[in-house]
């Protein structure tokens, strides 16, 4: 009675045969793959895959990066020259460092895809539906490129001579310049997109005859007004114009001195504008202080590398020609301006009003059930207004006006203006959780702080529309996506498959989807005794320990 | 581009870098890694000795490429390895008593030469008291002769197959079953125990490092260079054990990276008696850190805390970061 | 070849031509001279493809040699007394692993009092060992015994142990024919092991085995042994063949066709105790003597068969168990058990008391006509015994029994010192 091959019975073993010992039994949580919610994807108002298209970055498959990227955001050059990076401020690595550069990896890729000339992907075949888009800014060409794509007949109208909207006539050439605009705006609309120009909507009833739906982006154009006492020759613009007309190519005449009032971005934006054409000074007047302004950090800080001279806590009481009066304001203990008395005399040539836009909403007479509260148009979650088919979105519709919202706007609409069509309701995936950075294992990842885009020097951008803030080249943009932390998704780091005490978690070829939930990873539950290393050491937090059901 | 990058997101701190060429991947990343301790084991969840094992003998695979044997001492190890009927080696593998594995060791060794084999390499293993307690002498005796064994210590400090008793590696302070948290000194005392291996390197034998389970690619580096190595080795292996220093079983990785990081674990490896080389602190962390996450210090911790106690440890941290040298890394 | 050599030295160089692959050597008297003329011997290359470890302590010598025969070589190793106790857990070991090791003993007492002199009781205390063990009678014995011994183990794949008395077989110079080298080589193949450390054949060597088959394992060690009882004489009469001595293998019997008594020993007294008989058969006493050569496995059959006609036996045992008398005696006594033979145990020669002839036919006489008590001690020193038993119930601290006998002794030894505890 011996053992194996006549080896001493019971003290010689033949090797691996405790694989018949399932420890899994043993087990009282189980690991479970997840998908977590990045932060960044999170922020973004265009719905962006951001941690997504960055992974495909890091290994270098730009072209695939880009076709996750314009899966949701058609104009990756445009938006990585004009987003504000809302996914930048909930970027985890800041805990480490510095928040990762998504914006410049954005742009890279978009430039890329301009360089090396990639097609947007091919429509679906022909629904025979149609839909009216009134407006071709960013939201109206965001959701007339999602409902081509899906096959819908698209035709815009739009008042202006070009399409672009704000990004057009809102923006300076400084910060968008317009060959990046055209390109993208043009390979947009290459897909089969119906683009009538200078032709604008007055009577919308009339206009969507014929449409399965509509889509309003008309935009917010009307520079607001405030009443302020001015002599007769008293040389008052508003910024919108002043913008609009500068990317016309008809500068208006400002003057050596040039006083903007506001504190927006629009207000950096005319400043700026009036430095390049000319003004020797440029003077923001903003009734708060700088922390409260709400011009976004960069713009701000770029204008006063630009010289820029910011007047805060001031209001202006008076304009005459060559000059105004200036009220100093003081905080209340509210944090409310409350004025002082105080004046003094500003010497200036112009002054240009950035208060604000208005919408247009003369298009929407006549339309019935349609809402319309502090001057924009009331929409539900589907973008949909009171008037069923109609849509609307963008500056037109309460919230934040931005070209990245205007987009988000233009991509949820066609969303359910698809499913509208389909006489279905649309419906949001569920939002999984947030990849908070107290679910991440930081320890693995390589210390980096951020790589920072080069930017035009000073004299130079001061005196020229040319671009300010320059792309990263390859390396460095890599090396920025490679500092993406990947939150809440697995990025193929082995490490489940390595700490497992138990060699409870099977591999198979990255990219085969073969383990569970299509990751590349099983659990071997037959012998996963649970004990949540895997978890614990993920670096992305991709994984959970759920309770097992006894 | 990515040959000139030196920037891989998790650098080699992951098991896997997916963007790094497969010649600098880790053993223990490749699906067909040798697993020379399989599933179906006994040992606890969480267990930091099965891992290690599993860590540094299959690095010790492909070192040897698949020509080597295993020596094993009693232990937890050894008793949930291979319980009759089942065993979890795929390796040849061998288990004789408590205090001899290196002894063993140096008699396979000299089987091999003699019968015309020593391209097959001998790997001695056991835990820290069938290491510095129970098996010193034979672990000398295989030193000074310089026999050709990599001895492998998994260090849990304590006696944990037992139930969680004093060894000569069980560190000041901590409780265990033969040092309880009583009494007007709570756990082991302090002034005594052993530092296994400056005394290997005392031996001036040719090669002797530390590493922990924190540090994957550090500890298949060393064993990678002790197999490269003709003679007597020694690689001390910080392995924490959920079970006897009461911390979490997902914190087993955790609790290894706080000791080094706090100074307590130096890793460092040494040529002819001689330290060559140190891992320095990358995050240093107050001893505290790594004390509060387990039970066996949890008297330290009470109300009021062991302030006294607490320092005295961290001046024993203080004093590694010193003698090796291991200051944070500039970053 | 015959030679007039000393008994270690015979030993060593017939270790060396069974062309053993590893040597494991820790020094302990008496075996020394063993181990230090193998290591000439390898040093010089007399014996080639060998490994000679000279290691720390005996537990690693035994340990040594279980991983070099686990790993496939032929090992051997030497040791005695407290050497043997050192090692008994690694002793154990190697039987329980079932690893043919084969290692001398070279008989000597264990202390306390420390003790380098010859008696039994090392390698009686390792009689449930596993190991197979076979005492000599002389060195030629000795010698031969050491040649069946690999065979023997490897055979089995058992560890033999041969035992021969320290000091009065290891250090006596005397004729003896030393095996050639084609002789043994002839009789002895290479090494086959039953199982071995192998990474083309991978196996776990050395499990734990729990209650549901610990019963089983031992079982099968006990009939192994058993096994052994028809392979030892078997393997003995090949010997002879090959070199023409014969050798019983299991028990030598002594003139015991027609002897009322018979004395049951082991190891070297036998040959006194041949002397004895021989004497007092020219008185008219029938004795006649078995000798024992294999202890383990005990031959009980072959012992009843020999004892089976004898009136009288009387066990002399150079051991002794404390609290109880003698070891053989009672293995003696298990396999007489149905005869109802009167069977009495004489403990002899401890710590190197020379074992006098005149002595033994005293204690043959007494035992013929029946006067021997169940439990004797030859050659006792009662006075020696019966003062420092006065000492001690005069004083509870009356000082260390072993120091205050030697004083005695010496005193009696020499009387005009006048010393006196």
């Amino acid at each position: 009675m011996n053992g194996r091959d006549g080896t001493p019975f019971a003290i010689t073993l033949g090797v691996g045969s405790s694989l018949a010992n399932k420890t899994g039994s043993w087990r009282t949580e189980r690991p479970v793959y997840r998908n977590a919610l990045p932060p960044c994807n999170d922020a973004c108002p265009a719905g962006e895959n951001i941690q997504g298209w960055l992974y495909e970055a890091e290994g270098g498959d730009y072209e695939a990066a880009w076709r996750l990227l314009v899966a949701d955001n058609p104009f990756p050059a445009i938006m990585g020259r004009v987003c504000y990076h809302p996914c930048q401020a909930a970027c985890n690595r800041a805990h480490l460092d510095e928040a990762v550069g998504i914006n410049a990896v954005e742009r890279f890729l978009g430039d890329a895809a301009l360089q090396a000339g990639w097609e947007l992907p091919a429509p679906l075949p022909d629904t025979g539906r149609s839909v009216l888009i009134v407006g071709a800014g960013p939201s109206g060409l965001s959701a007339a490129h999602h409902l081509r794509r899906a096959g819908h007949r698209v035709v815009i109208r739009e008042a202006g001579p070009l399409p672009g909207g704000m990004m057009r006539f809102g923006i300076p050439a400084y910060r968008l310049p317009r060959d990046v605009l055209d390109a993208e705006v043009g390979r947009l609309l290459g897909s089969g997109i119906e683009l009538h120009l200078d032709d604008r909507v007055d009577d919308l009833m009339a206009a969507s005859r014929g449409f399965d739906a509509t889509f309003l982006a008309v935009g917010a154009h009307i520079g607001r007004r405030a009443y302020i006492p001015a002599g007769e020759s008293a040389h008052i613009l508003d910024a919108v114009g002043v913008l609009r007309d500068t990317a016309d190519d008809q500068p208006p005449l400002l003057g050596r001195r040039v006083v903007v009032y506001g504190g927006g971005n629009t207000a950096m934006d005319a400043a700026r504008t009036a430095k390049r054409l000319g003004a020797e000074e440029a003077i923001v007047v903003y009734r708060r202080t700088r922390d409260r302004m709400p011009a976004h950090d960069s713009e701000v800080a770029e204008a006063l590398e630009e010289g820029v001279i910011m007047r805060w806590l001031s209001t202006i009481r008076h304009v005459d020609e060559g000059s105004m009066v200036v009220e100093r304001m003081e905080l209340d203990a509210d944090g409310f301006p409350r004025p002082t008395g105080e004046t003094e005399e500003l010497a200036a040539d112009s002054l240009v009003l950035a208060l604000g836009q208005d919408v247009d909403l003369s298009l929407l007479d006549g339309v019935p059930d349609l809402e319309v509260v502090d001057g924009v148009v009331t929409v539900d979650d589907r973008m949909m207004t009171g008037h069923a088919g109609v849509f609307a979105g963008g500056d037109m519709v309460p919230s934040e006006r931005t070209v990245t919202v205007a987009v988000g706007h233009g991509k949820q609409a066609a969303r359910t203006i698809d499913a509208w069509l389909r006489g279905e309701e649309y419906r949001h995936a569920a939002r999984p959780a947030l990849a908070d950075v107290t679910s991440l294992n930081t320890w693995y990842y390589t210390d980096a702080p951020a790589s920072v885009r080069p930017t035009l020097d000073l004299v130079r951008r001061i005196s020229t529309f040319d671009e300010v803030t320059l792309g990263l080249d390859e390396d460095t943009a890599v090396f920025e996506a490679r500092r993406c932390l990947s939150c809440g998704n697995c990025f193929h780091c082995d490490n489940c498959f390595g700490v497992c005490p138990d060699n409870a978690v099977r591999k198979f070829a990255e990219g085969s989807g073969a383990g569970d939930n299509g990751r590349d990873y099983a659990f071997d539950l037959d012998y996963c005794k649970g004990c949540g290393l895997c978890v614990a050491e993920c670096p992305s937090g991709a994984i959970d320990l759920v309770p097992e059901q006894i | 581009m990515t040959e000139r990058l030196r920037f891989y997101q998790t650098g080699s701190f992951a098991v896997r870098n997916r963007l790094l060429p497969v010649v600098d991947a880790s053993v223990q990343s490749d699906p067909g890694r040798a697993n020379a301790i399989t599933s179906g084991h006994r040992a606890c969840q969480g267990c930091g000795e099965a891992l290690g094992a599993r860590y540094a003998l299959d690095a010790a695979m492909r070192a040897s490429g698949g020509r080597m044997v295993a020596v094993n001492a009693t232990g937890c190890l050894e008793v949930f390895s291979t319980p009759y009927p089942e065993t979890s080696w795929q390796i040849p593998w061998m288990h004789s008593l408590f205090g001899n594995a290196a002894a063993v060791a140096s008699g396979v060794a000299a089987a091999l030469r003699v019968t015309g084999r020593d391209d097959v390499r001998v790997v001695a293993q056991a835990g820290d008291g069938g290491t510095v307690d129970i098996g010193l002498g034979p672990l000398s005796g295989m030193f000074e002769r310089n026999d050709d064994v990599l001895f492998i210590c998994y260090d849990n400090e304590a006696y944990m197959n037992t139930g969680v008793q004093r060894s000569g590696a069980t560190p000041p302070a901590a409780r265990t079953m033969t040092t309880p948290a009583v009494g007007p000194h709570p756990g082991a005392p302090f002034g005594q125990g052993k530092d296994l291996p400056r005394i290997a390197m005392a031996h001036e034998i040719p090669y002797v490092a530390t590493a922990t389970v924190a540090d994957l690619r550090d500890l298949e580096d060393k064993v990678t260079t002790a197999m490269s190595i003709r003679g007597a080795r020694y690689l001390h292996v910080l392995v924490p054990c959920p079970l006897g220093w009461g911390s979490a079983s997902r914190d087993t990785v955790r609790v290894a990276r706080l000791a080094t990081e706090s100074g307590l674990f130096p890793v460092f490896e040494a040529h002819d008696g001689e330290v060559t080389s140190v891992t320095p602190i990358r995050r240093r962390v107050p001893v505290e850190d790594y004390l509060r996450i387990q039970k066996r210090y949890a008297h330290l911790f009470g109300e009021p805390p062991a302030t006294g106690v607490i320092a005295h440890i961290q001046a024993t941290a203080d004093r590694n970061i010193r003698r090796y040298r291991i200051e944070e890394a500039p970053v | 070849m015959r030679e007039q050599i000393e008994g270690s030295q015979a030993v060593a160089r017939t270790v060396a031509a069974c062309r053993p692959q590893v040597v494991c050597a820790y020094p302990i008297s008496p075996q020394t001279h063993i181990v230090e003329t193998l290591s000439r011997l390898v040093m010089s290359q007399q014996l080639g493809g060998c490994e000679y470890l000279n290691v720390d302590s005996e537990f690693a010598a035994m340990s040594a040699a279980i991983g070099a025969s686990a790993a496939g070589a032929r090992t051997y190793t030497a040791t005695a007394s407290q050497g043997l106790l050192y090692m008994v857990e690694a002793v154990y070991n190697a039987s329980g692993l079932g690893l043919p090791i084969v290692m001398t003993v070279a008989n000597r007492a264990i202390g306390a009092p420390i003790n380098i002199w010859n008696d039994h009781s090392d390698a009686m205390s390792q009689r449930d060992s596993g190991w197979i063990q076979m005492y000599a009678e002389d060195n030629q014995h000795a010698v031969d015994l050491h040649v069946m011994a690999y065979r023997l183990a490897e055979e089995v794949s058992l560890p033999v142990m041969v035992c021969m008395d320290g000091f009065i077989l290891t250090h006596a110079v005397e004729e003896v024919d030393l095996p050639e080298q084609t002789q043994v080589d002839a009789f002895l193949p290479p090494f086959e092991p039953r199982q071995i450390l192998d990474p083309d054949d991978p196996v776990s060597i050395g499990a734990m085995v729990g209650p549901e088959a610990f019963l089983e394992v031992r079982y099968l060690a006990h009939q192994r042994q058993m096994q052994a009882l028809e392979t030892i004489p078997r393997i003995a009469a090949e010997f002879a063949a090959a070199t023409g001595r014969q050798r019983d293998g299991l028990v030598t019997p002594y003139r015991l066709e027609d002897a009322d008594v018979a004395v049951v020993a082991l190891g070297s007294v036998l040959g006194t105790l041949k002397d004895a008989v021989d004497a007092l058969r020219v008185r008219g006493v029938n004795a006649g003597v078995l000798g024992i050569t294999s202890f383990r496995p005990f031959p009980l059959a072959a012992v009843r068969a020999a004892l089976g006609s004898v009136g009288r036996i009387v066990v002399l045992e150079k051991t002794l168990a404390v609290g109880i008398g003698g070891v053989l005696s009672s293995n003696i006594r298990t396999a007489m058990a149905d005869t109802g033979t009167p069977t009495t145990t004489v403990i002899a020669g401890l710590g190197g008391r020379p074992i006098l002839q005149a002595s033994l036919e005293q204690m043959i006489v007494d035992a013929h006509r029946g006067r021997s008590a169940d439990l004797s001690f030859l050659d006792l020193n009662t006075g020696l015994v019966e003062r420092e038993l006065a000492r001690t119930r005069a004083s509870r601290r009356s000082g260390p029994a072993a120091e205050n006998m030697l004083r005695d002794a010496m005193a009696d030894a020499v009387p005009e010192s006048g010393a006196r505890g």
